[in-house]
C-alpha cells in the first residue's frame, strides 16, 4: 500500500525531474567557455621556428626523415607557395594566440561549430559540433583538414582527418601526410587554456607527435587576420622545386654543432623520446659552452652563429 | 492525509539517512583515476630537459633580474660538494624531469607520487593542515594541498589541482635558472585517451615566484600510462647530469 502511494504519487515528481536533467544536459552541453581571445604564454619550446635540421622530440620513419632532409626552406619563397599556409599543428606550433568564435543554428541557438581565426600563414580551425558525418575519404584534402568535436570528460576533444599532401608537423620541413590524423583535446583551468594535440601519421611517424600548449584568456580581442599577399622572392614562375638531395642537405649538423646534441636525437629517432635514451647518451655527452648571447626570454627563436 | 504524512515521512527519513552518512574520502570520491606507472613521454622541451642545457641559458623562463646573477653563477660541483643535488628535482621542476611517475594511495586522504628520477616522493593532500599544526621546515617537495576540481560546467570533467607551497629554493632548470622558498606551484593533471587503449597524463604546471620570475612559468608536461613497474628505474639526484 505504502509502496504504490509513494509510486502514484512520486512518479510524476521523478519525470518533471528526469525532464529538468534532460533539458539542463541538452543547454549545459559546452561546459566551459571556449571562445574568446587566447593569447600564447611562449614558456614552452614547441621548435616553432628552429634551425632547418631539428626534429627533436619527433619519433620519425625512415621515410618520414629522408623527406624532411629533403626540405629547402626556399621552398615557401615560390610565388605559388607562398600563400599556401601551413596545416592544422600549425595552431599549437605557431607562435600566435587563439581566436575562437561560435556559430550556431539561428532557428535552434545550438552550437553548429567553433571556429579558430586563421592567421597570415595558418588557415584557421573548424570544429563541427553538429553530429555531421565525416566526408568520404576521397573528399577533398586540405591544409584545414576536416574537424569534428564533442565535449568529452570537461575538455573539448576534436579530430583532424582529410589533410592535404605536403603537409607539415614542423615549420623545419617534417611532413605530415594525407592519411594522418590529429587529435585535439581543450582543456581550461580558470584563464589558461590547454590545447593538447596528439598527430598519428602511419606513413612519417612511428609514435604520435604530442605537443600541450598553454593559452591564456587575453582582456583584449587579438586578430591575426592579416592578409597574405604574395611577391617575388626570387624564384621565377617555373623554377625548379628547390630541395636537397639525399646526404646532401648543408644544414644537417647546424643545430648539433650548435647546442652539442646528439645526432640520433635532432633526426626523430624513437628511443629519444625515453627517459632511458637520457641514460645512454649520460657518458658521452659533452655540454655546450656557456651561452654568452640571446640566452633569455626574448630569444624566441634559435639564434643562428654568425660567420 | 494520512496517505501524504506517510510519503513525507518516508522522504524526510530518506534523507536523514542519506545525510548521516559520513562525506567519501578523497580515493572513494576520486572522479579519475591517476594511479599507476606512467612514463615522461619528451616530445617538447627536449632541449631542455633530456640534455643539460648551456650554462646562462634561461630561454622561455621570465626570468627576473634578480635570477640573472644566480644564472650566471651555476656551479653544480658546488651543489653536489654542499649536498644540494636534488635542487633540480623539486616540486616546481620535477614533472619535467624525465623519468616515470608511480601514482598510489598512500591513504584515503594522501596521494602519493613516487618518481625514479631522483628518487624523490611528493605527497599530495586532501586534508587540510590544521591552523595550529606545527610548521614543517621547507622542503625539495614541499607541502601539496589537493582537491578534485570540476573542469567546468555540471556534468562530467574534473581535474586534479594541486597547490604546493614551503619548497626549499630550487632550479627549474638542470643548468641553475633558481626558484625561491616563496615560490608556489599550481598544477592540474588531467586525462586523455590514447589509440590503441592507451591513457595520457596531462600536468600543466604553474609557477609564480616574487623573488626570481617576472611572469608565471607554464609549463605542460604528459605522461604515457604504462602497463606494470618493470622499467621502473631508480636513480640517486645528479647536479651534473
Amino acid at each position: 500500500m505504502l509502496i504504490d502511494l509513494v509510486t502514484r504519487r512520486t512518479v510524476p515528481v521523478i519525470g518533471l525531474g528526469l525532464l529538468m536533467v534532460l533539458l539542463g544536459a541538452g543547454r549545459a552541453s559546452a561546459q566551459f567557455e571556449f571562445t574568446g581571445s587566447w593569447g600564447p604564454i611562449g614558456t614552452e619550446d614547441v621548435q616553432n621556428d628552429s634551425l632547418p635540421v631539428d626534429y627533436l622530440g619527433l619519433a620519425l620513419t625512415d621515410e618520414g626523415r629522408a623527406r624532411a632532409l629533403a626540405y629547402d626552406e626556399s621552398q615557401k619563397s615560390m610565388i605559388d607557395r607562398q600563400c599556401q599556409g601551413w596545416g592544422a599543428a600549425y595552431g599549437v606550433i605557431g607562435p600566435f594566440g587563439l581566436v575562437a568564435s561560435t556559430q550556431t543554428d539561428p532557428a535552434t541557438n545550438r552550437v553548429v561549430s567553433y571556429t579558430i581565426d586563421s592567421w597570415e600563414d595558418w588557415n584557421g580551425l573548424t570544429i563541427w559540433m553538429d553530429g555531421r558525418p565525416r566526408p568520404s575519404q576521397y573528399a577533398l584534402h586540405t591544409q584545414e583538414g576536416f574537424t569534428t568535436g564533442k565535449w568529452e570528460g570537461g575538455a573539448l576533444a576534436a579530430r583532424t582527418t582529410h589533410l592535404k599532401v605536403g603537409g607539415f608537423i614542423r615549420k623545419t620541413g617534417v611532413p605530415l601526410s594525407d592519411q594522418a590524423i590529429i587529435d585535439w583535446r581543450f582543456y581550461r583551468h580558470g584563464d589558461v587554456m590547454t590545447v593538447v594535440m596528439i598527430a598519428s601519421d602511419p606513413l612519417y611517424l612511428v609514435e604520435p607527435e604530442i605537443i600541450s600548449k598553454s593559452f591564456r584568456l587575453s582582456p583584449r580581442p587579438l586578430d591575426y587576420r592579416t592578409p597574405c599577399v604574395p611577391g617575388y622572392e626570387g624564384r621565377e614562375p617555373g623554377d625548379d622545386v628547390p630541395h636537397f638531395a639525399p646526404g646532401q642537405n648543408p644544414f644537417a649538423d647546424e643545430f648539433i654543432q650548435f647546442y652539442s646534441l646528439p645526432k640520433d636525437a635532432v633526426l626523430g629517432y624513437r628511443e629519444t623520446l625515453y627517459p632511458e635514451y637520457r641514460k645512454k647518451i649520460r657518458a658521452t655527452y659533452v655540454p655546450p659552452p656557456p651561452c654568452k648571447e640571446a640566452c633569455g626570454q626574448a630569444g624566441n627563436f634559435v639564434r643562428r652563429r654568425e660567420n | 492525509m494520512k496517505r501524504r504524512l506517510a510519503a513525507a515521512g518516508l522522504v524526510i527519513g530518506l534523507g536523514a539517512s542519506i545525510s548521516a552518512q559520513p562525506p567519501p574520502s578523497a580515493r572513494d570520491s576520486a572522479p579519475i583515476d591517476v594511479t599507476g606507472y606512467w612514463v615522461s613521454y619528451v616530445t617538447e622541451n627536449w632541449r631542455y630537459r633530456m640534455v643539460t642545457p648551456a650554462k646562462g641559458e634561461y630561454r622561455r623562463i621570465p626570468a627576473s633580474p634578480a635570477a640573472l646573477p644566480l644564472i650566471n653563477a651555476w656551479d653544480p660541483a658546488a651543489d653536489e660538494k654542499a649536498g644540494n643535488q636534488c635542487k633540480s628535482y623539486g616540486a616546481a621542476a620535477i614533472m619535467n624531469v624525465p623519468g616515470r611517475l608511480h601514482i598510489t594511495w598512500q591513504d584515503a586522504s594522501t596521494l602519493r607520487i613516487d618518481t625514479d628520477a631522483g628518487t624523490q616522493t611528493r605527497r599530495l593532500r586532501f586534508v587540510a593542515t590544521p591552523p595550529n599544526a606545527k610548521p614543517q621546515p621547507a622542503s625539495w617537495q614541499g607541502e601539496s594541498s589537493a582537491q578534485w576540481t570540476k573542469t567546468a560546467g555540471n556534468e562530467g570533467g574534473s581535474s586534479l589541482r594541486v597547490v604546493t607551497t614551503n619548497m626549499r629554493a630550487g632550479y627549474l632548470r638542470k643548468n641553475g635558472v633558481p626558484y625561491s622558498e616563496k615560490a608556489t606551484v599550481t598544477e592540474h593533471f588531467d586525462l586523455a585517451p590514447l589509440d590503441g587503449g592507451g591513457q595520457l597524463l596531462l600536468v600543466n604546471i604553474v609557477v609564480d615566484d616574487p623573488v626570481y620570475l617576472n611572469a608565471p612559468y607554464v609549463t605542460s608536461p604528459h605522461f604515457k600510462k604504462e602497463p606494470d613497474g618493470s622499467k621502473w628505474d631508480p636513480t640517486p639526484c645528479s647536479s651534473t647530469w
